[in-house]
């Protein structure tokens, strides 16, 4: 199962926790479990259409990814603002 | 005292003290963020504010006391799974009902609170209406930006978007009709048709001692309206530019209204380098210069649409107003003399204000 780490307000949103083991086979898959499973964080990282919001970077084993990247058990997945946001 | 909440590009900034002084930082909170608006309930105390944070979206939040916890708003959102996002919340509005807070935002949206704001609801109608194919955004998007109760009538609503005219409601909200008979968008066609709602409308002010008058300032024209909001009287005529963005009122006085022009839709600055605030007290027939104590030159600032706040009605109106430049003015009699409240706050969104004890 893949694992997402998670910082700041997004931790908060989430329990308050940093690491969550959670399943999908796309990043958009897992993103939209970790909504489920944390509702409060719904909106935060994808909005109403279910797309990533434009200044948040995901990064799968390191690397940047998109959300329609594909994951694997075992996969690292961080999500982090994006630099192109802090103006 | 008065309390200021002004909105700026890198926060919000509480602000209180007296008319005639400079006013002492009090709070500030969302550092670093967007925040667009916000508001003092003043039958609840509640502050309410709209932020736009780069990365997580438009959100809106509520607190008792804004330097302390704030919870974030439920509902604010658009459909689940469709074609449009959320991108901004511009403006929050106290309603007639109890507990009823209203929100406007782009894309053309209004949200509706029964608790006080801390759960909305998209209302439907204006969201699905059949014109919505047709409207167009403005430069700040396609917003929702003015909302208008009738006092005593809670069915009773008028809301401006821009680019998409004045709409009106009778039931709540349940049905919209357009409201622009009388405007003339010399940005179109003389031969567009009657019903075009490609109106850029940039705000409306109700007079609350005589509901059924509004005034508007539009994108290249001041108007009145005497029927709540269905025709328009062009009134601009006195005043040094018909372009402009925020608009103020004493409540006291249906006959009064203030306005800030700009030099022109290409030009967003004070006109001449001359900050100046002009009023009415007579529908618009006649405007006066107010600038007792304002910079007198060298000054181009912009004044945004939400950045012109009043407190209390007639001879000790308050009136406030800021500036992209992070300067802010404040008029503790109706506008006959000036002072400065702050002068190096980041670009300034918007500016609320209320008065206590």
């Amino acid at each position: 199962m893949p694992t997402v780490r998670l910082r700041g307000p997004l931790k908060r949103l989430a329990g308050d926790r940093a690491e969550h083991a959670i399943e999908g086979s796309t990043v958009a898959e897992l993103l939209l479990a970790l909504e489920r499973a944390h509702p409060a964080a719904r909106g935060w990282i994808l909005d109403e259409r279910g797309v990533l919001r434009p200044h948040i970077n995901v990064f799968v084993n390191g690397e940047l990814g998109g959300q329609e990247t594909q994951l694997e058990a075992g996969d690292r997945i961080e999500v982090l603002p994006a630099i192109s946001g802090g103006r | 005292m008065t309390e200021l909440l002004i909105g700026t590009k890198k926060g919000l900034f509480v602000l209180e003290g007296e008319p005639g002084t400079p006013f002492d930082v009090s709070a500030r909170a969302f550092a670093g963020e967007p925040v667009e608006y916000a508001l003092r309930d003043p039958r609840s105390g509640r502050v309410l504010a709209s932020v736009t944070s780069p990365f997580y979206g438009p959100k809106i939040w509520y607190t008792d006391d804004p330097a302390g916890e704030w919870e974030q708003s439920r509902g604010v959102e658009l459909p689940a799974g469709g074609e449009s996002a959320l991108v901004r919340i511009w403006v929050l509005v106290t309603g007639e009902g109890d507990g009823t807070v209203y929100a406007g935002g782009d894309p053309g949206v209004l949200l509706e609170s029964l608790d006080g704001g801390a759960t909305f609801e998209l209302n439907r109608a204006l969201w699905e209406h059949p014109t919505r194919d047709k409207w167009q955004p403005g430069a700040g998007g396609l917003c929702l930006h003015s909302i208008e109760p009738w006092p005593g009538e809670p069915d009773r609503l008028a809301v401006a978007i821009s680019a998409a005219g004045v709409w009106l409601t009778d039931d709540g909200g349940a049905t919209w009709r357009r409201g622009n008979e009388g405007l003339n968008a010399r940005y179109l066609p003389e031969d567009t048709p009657a019903d075009e709602v490609a109106l850029c409308v940039h705000r409306l002010g109700r007079a609350p001692a005589r509901p059924e008058r509004i005034f508007m300032q539009f994108h290249g024209g001041v108007y009145r309206s005497d029927d709540g909001g269905g025709t328009w009287t062009d009134i601009a005529d006195g005043l040094p530019s018909d372009f402009g963005f925020p608009l103020a009122l004493d409540p006291a006085d249906p006959d009064s209204a203030y306005v800030i022009p700009l030099t022109a839709d290409i030009d967003r600055v004070t006109p001449d380098g001359i900050v100046r605030v002009y009023e009415t007290r007579d529908a618009g027939a006649t405007w006066t210069p107010r600038g007792d104590g304002l910079p007198p030159e060298h000054a181009y600032l912009t004044v945004l649409r939400e950045a012109f706040g009043h407190t209390g009605q007639g001879e000790t109106l308050e009136l406030y107003f800021g500036a992209t430049s992070g300067a802010v003015f404040g008029s503790g009699d109706a506008g006959t003399s000036w002072f400065d409240v702050a002068g190096h706050l980041p670009p300034v969104l918007s500016v609320a204000a209320s008065r206590s004890g």
